[in-house]
């Protein structure tokens, strides 16, 4: 028997419904697309000619692309871990103390999240090439500009996370430890750290996202041996539309969607975890 | 909470690696930035700090202004367009049953964990002359005209001699959709978030009280979500307001925001200073837009104590 | 106001004003009102009582329109409510979490519901005040909603939807928020503003006192379904099922298997009583079925020696447990082994010190045979 709709059940009324369709075709018919596509036989991109592998052949074949996809994933590791502990540094400073100035503080803190992306990447840009950083250091050393630059905007994002996790911290954890006859260092390590994990693992998901997504900001800081793979897909796509981007930008889709539901589960067994524990 | 006076070898310890790499990696190259911007170039490269306004000055010059208007008024429709379609979205979500509603969230956030330039190349695939959205539309127009054509009317070209495709992509059009395709979520989340809050009993209030879905929707529903629709519009205007990759990939040469002109300032035109103060003219509007959203936080928060 | 109380005049509890014939609400496969029929009449104040989760308050709602019926029908002062939706239907509720506008002033919650039935600012703003005032609310119309207490909450709830002159006014758990002096006071409170109003009102609530001082006439509900409607001492004294009797009021429930059924006069025997017992009621049931004697704690006589007068149904125990509750104690007194206790409530007249009984005394129990009822299902 069909319940009649009620007066609030606004999500089976026909103009939601349809502009929920309308939303989720226009969220996702570009990317569902740009991977079919991608395993198109077809240069033209517009007819389904049959299924192919050789834009993924092709992708892997272009050292340039490869190369860069590497850069990326180098930067990413590398400025996630710093920025986990920067992060975690700032959240536990502004949870635990009193200081004069902590207001403004704070503000300067969160202004690498406010701060359009471009005075960000051209304030790098100008700092690198005028204090003369040197740009042909070996591997990763050559990588340091942009993973600096990453570090400077995704660390507050790491604090926010983790600050929000020490809010459900209970203080007399800390103290219970302190009467046990822990020192400060022990009592982070031992108390802090174990309680902080989820939140330090969610952040740095953020982080290595924020990362491998970044484009403007690395767009100023990278140099012509230094090219990320948004930076190259750029150069590819400015130029034309071709299956082999199409190919390689499925990879790092398929690489940030599989990286997004394991932090997803993660939290969410953390979350079960906790649960368990609290009941 | 403890004074930083009780432990300050601790206090030190958390605090000085964090803002010893924000003062010389983050505050150091923005004040670069802010000097340059007084800064008068001297030859192609060479830069002479003087204390000069000129490069404000000529920020204020029609060609730049109208730039300035430009971004205003994409970051503008945008943050309406996104408005306009994240609230059924959003209302959808909260009074979807339970098991539904995280499988909607994570609908809506997932484009977001994708990178910005695949989405906004994918967006180019399917807009372009070329790219799905024509070729779709060719397909009903030769469907129409077959139909046509069997009623006797295919000499007639009712629907004119060849399909002309849309010019969808590079023009201002094109740099709507794609900053709305990018930053709808934005716009959802906060507003999912102010909805779910919303005591239902209200509108039912509302609704028993005689006021039509519309009233209930416009004099009860509204005023509570705004808080939501505030946060909501304020996480899209800005970061629309200082987008570079879509209008530079979507738009055409009359679609450029104020970003492009910073970008075209340090790596083509290199002229250093002049972008420098675009960049904190830039930078001083969103902390404008902050600023109101602050305003407007305190005021509602001081009704509440009154 | 006076020229429309036309409500007001006519007699309570002539004729309906709510007829609802096979009403069902579902969920899923969650039956939440199950095939009600009720009829609820004009002026009367009516209670729909039962435990959570019966299906008391999703009645009330599909009577404002804020549920939709499965089946079934609801008809307010003939009208057929089906196509109706919530606003406008010519009820008004006033909600458990009183609903009022957080963003409106309190004269402006009151004068919403008239505001969008295009009633003009001023005179919308008139009536509000004299509803105010009619809930002892008068000039508090400037003030926000936080800076009212939960009571006063509560009476701009009231007031919004009265002001509204409803055919019907929905109560959901009205006093269940309050604290307990509030509560006694709101009760006296509502029904004077009913009987003063004239309007017809339904409260569901959950509360047994509450349903019993209030209301004119009362629905129980269990599991969807209307087990009982009648006015409050019929329901304590004449329940219709084991659940009506041991929902309202404490029982003593025994059951047992009727031997005799004639001329008003039911006789039963149960293995807890140790002889046949005899109870007065219209309503015979068949010889041979099982019955349960439903017997009230307080109707029961206790005495060491037995009673003297034959006419007394009477049987013998000893008392096992006493339980001192100030006003009352409560006696459970063992007959047979293996048996569940007969609870027997005795005013304390005097001071506990003298307590006339102990525990392990041999006792006798007593009742005539107009208290109790012996119920079929």
């Amino acid at each position: 028997m069909a319940t009649p709709i009620g007066p609030l059940d606004y999500t089976r009324r026909l103009w939601v419904r349809l502009t929920l369709l309308v939303v989720f075709v226009f969220l996702y018919a570009p990317i569902a697309t740009l991977i079919a596509f991608s395993f198109n036989d077809s240069r033209r991109n517009i007819v389904w000619n049959g299924f192919t592998l050789k834009y993924y052949e092709k992708a892997l074949g272009n050292e340039g692309l490869i190369e860069a996809f590497a850069n990326s994933l180098t930067i990413a590791v590398l400025s996630t871990l710093v920025s986990i502990v920067l992060g975690a540094l700032v959240a536990v400073l502004l949870w635990r103390f009193r200081f004069p100035g902590k207001a403004g503080y704070e503000g300067v803190v969160a202004l690498p999240i406010v701060i359009p992306e471009i005075c960000m990447g051209v304030a790098m840009l100008a700092f690198f090439s005028r204090i003369g950083w040197p740009s042909d250091m070996v591997w990763p050393f050559n990588l340091s500009a942009i993973i600096i630059a990453h570090v400077s905007f995704s660390f507050p994002f790491v604090a926010v996370v983790v600050r929000a996790r020490l809010e459900g911290f209970n203080r007399e954890l800390a103290e219970a430890a302190q009467d046990l006859g822990a020192t400060e260092w022990q009592v982070f390590r031992d108390v802090m750290i174990p309680f902080l994990r989820p939140g330090l693992v969610a952040g740095g998901m953020l982080a290595f996202t924020l990362s491998l997504d970044d484009f403007v900001i690395t767009f100023f800081t990278s140099g012509p041996n230094t090219v990320t793979f948004p930076v190259k897909v750029y150069s590819m796509v400015r130029f034309s539309v071709t299956p082999e981007v199409n190919a390689a930008s499925t990879v790092l889709i398929v690489v940030t969607v599989v990286m997004t539901a394991a932090a997803l589960w993660m939290q969410h067994r953390a979350g079960m975890k906790a649960e368990e524990a609290a009941g | 909470m403890e004074s930083w006076r009780r432990n300050p070898l601790v206090f030190w310890v958390t605090g000085l690696p964090p803002t010893a790499w924000l003062l010389l990696f983050f505050l150091v190259p923005l004040a670069l930035v802010w000097v340059l911007s007084f800064a008068e170039l001297r030859g192609v490269v060479e830069m002479e700090v003087t204390g000069t306004f000129a490069n404000y000055v000529r920020a204020l010059d029609p060609l730049y202004l109208q730039i300035f208007g430009k971004s205003f008024v994409f970051a503008g429709l945008t943050t309406l367009v996104s408005l306009v379609f994240g609230f059924p979205v959003a209302l959808a979500i909260v009074f979807a049953p339970r098991r539904w509603r995280a499988v909607l969230l994570l609908l809506v956030i997932l484009p977001f964990w994708t990178n910005l330039l695949i989405r906004t190349y994918a967006l180019i695939a399917v807009l372009r002359t070329r790219g799905f959205v024509n070729f779709t539309l060719e397909w009903f127009w030769e469907k129409a005209n077959a139909v046509l054509s069997l009623l006797g009317l295919g000499s007639f070209q009712l629907l004119g001699e060849r399909f002309e495709p849309l010019e969808l992509l590079y023009n201002n059009t094109a740099v709507v959709i794609g900053l709305v395709y990018v930053h709808l979520p934005f716009m959802v989340l906060p507003l999912y978030a102010s909805l779910e809050k919303l005591d239902r009993s209200l509108i039912e209030a509302a609704l028993d009280l005689g006021a039509s879905q519309f009233r209930a929707f416009a004099t009860v529903v509204v005023p509570l979500a705004l808080p939501g629709i505030i946060s909501g519009a304020i996480l899209v205007f800005i970061p629309a307001l200082g987008s570079f990759l879509t209008p530079d990939l979507l738009g055409g040469t009359d679609s450029q925001m104020i970003a492009n002109v910073i970008e075209r300032q340090f790596k083509s035109a290199n002229d250093w200073p002049f972008g420098s103060a675009l960049s904190f003219l830039l930078m001083y509007l969103t902390f404008g837009a902050l600023a109101l959203r602050a305003l407007y936080t305190r005021r509602t928060a001081g009704q509440g104590r009154a | 106001m006076s020229t429309e109380q036309e409500v007001g005049e006519t007699p309570v509890g002539e004729t309906p004003i709510i007829e609802i014939a096979g009403l069902s609400k579902h969920y899923g496969s969650v039956t939440a009102v199950d095939d009600v029929d009720l009829t609820i009449r004009r002026g009367e104040f009516f209670a729909l009582l039962g435990p959570s989760g019966c299906g008391k308050t999703t009645l009330l709602r599909m009577l404002a329109g804020l549920e939709l019926p499965t089946a079934g029908t609801i008809r307010i002062d003939g009208q057929d409510m089906s196509a109706v939706p919530a606003n406008r239907r010519p009820v008004n509720m006033v909600f458990q979490s009183y609903a009022v506008f957080p963003h409106m002033t309190v004269r402006d919650n009151v004068a919403y519901g008239l505001k969008v039935d295009g009633v003009p600012r001023q005179e919308a703003y008139r009536r509000a005040e004299e509803a105010l005032e009619l809930v002892k609310l008068g000039g508090y119309g400037p003030r926000r909603p936080d800076q009212l207490s939960g009571g006063q909450r509560q009476r701009v709830a009231l007031a919004r939807a009265l002001v509204k002159r409803p055919k019907v006014l929905l109560l959901d758990e009205p006093l269940s928020a309050l604290d307990a002096k509030l509560r006694e006071q709101m009760r006296f409170e509502l029904v004077n503003l009913q009987e003063s109003v004239g309007i017809t009102f339904v409260v569901v609530t959950h509360d047994q006192d509450e349903a019993l001082s209030m209301a004119s006439r009362i629905a129980v509900m269990d599991h969807g379904r209307v087990q009982q409607t009648a006015p409050p001492a019929e329901l304590y004294e004449f329940p219709r099922t084991k659940f009506v009797a041991d929902f309202i009021g404490s029982v003593n429930l025994i059951e047992g298997t009727v031997e005799a059924s004639d001329d008003g006069l039911v006789r039963l025997s149960a293995p807890a009583l140790q002889v046949p017992v005899e109870i007065e009621q219209a309503s015979g049931l068949p010889a041979g079925s099982t019955g349960w004697l439903a017997l009230r704690p307080e109707k029961v006589d206790i005495s060491r020696e037995p009673p003297d007068d034959a006419g007394r149904n009477t049987v013998a125990g000893t008392v096992e447990e006493i339980t001192y509750l100030g006003d009352v104690s409560i006696f459970h007194v063992r007959l047979t082994a293996d048996q569940p206790l007969i609870k027997v409530t005795i005013a304390n007249l005097d001071r506990v010190t003298r307590r006339p009984f102990t525990w392990g005394d041999r006792v006798h129990l007593s009742w005539a045979p107009t208290c109790g009822v012996v119920l079929a299902q």
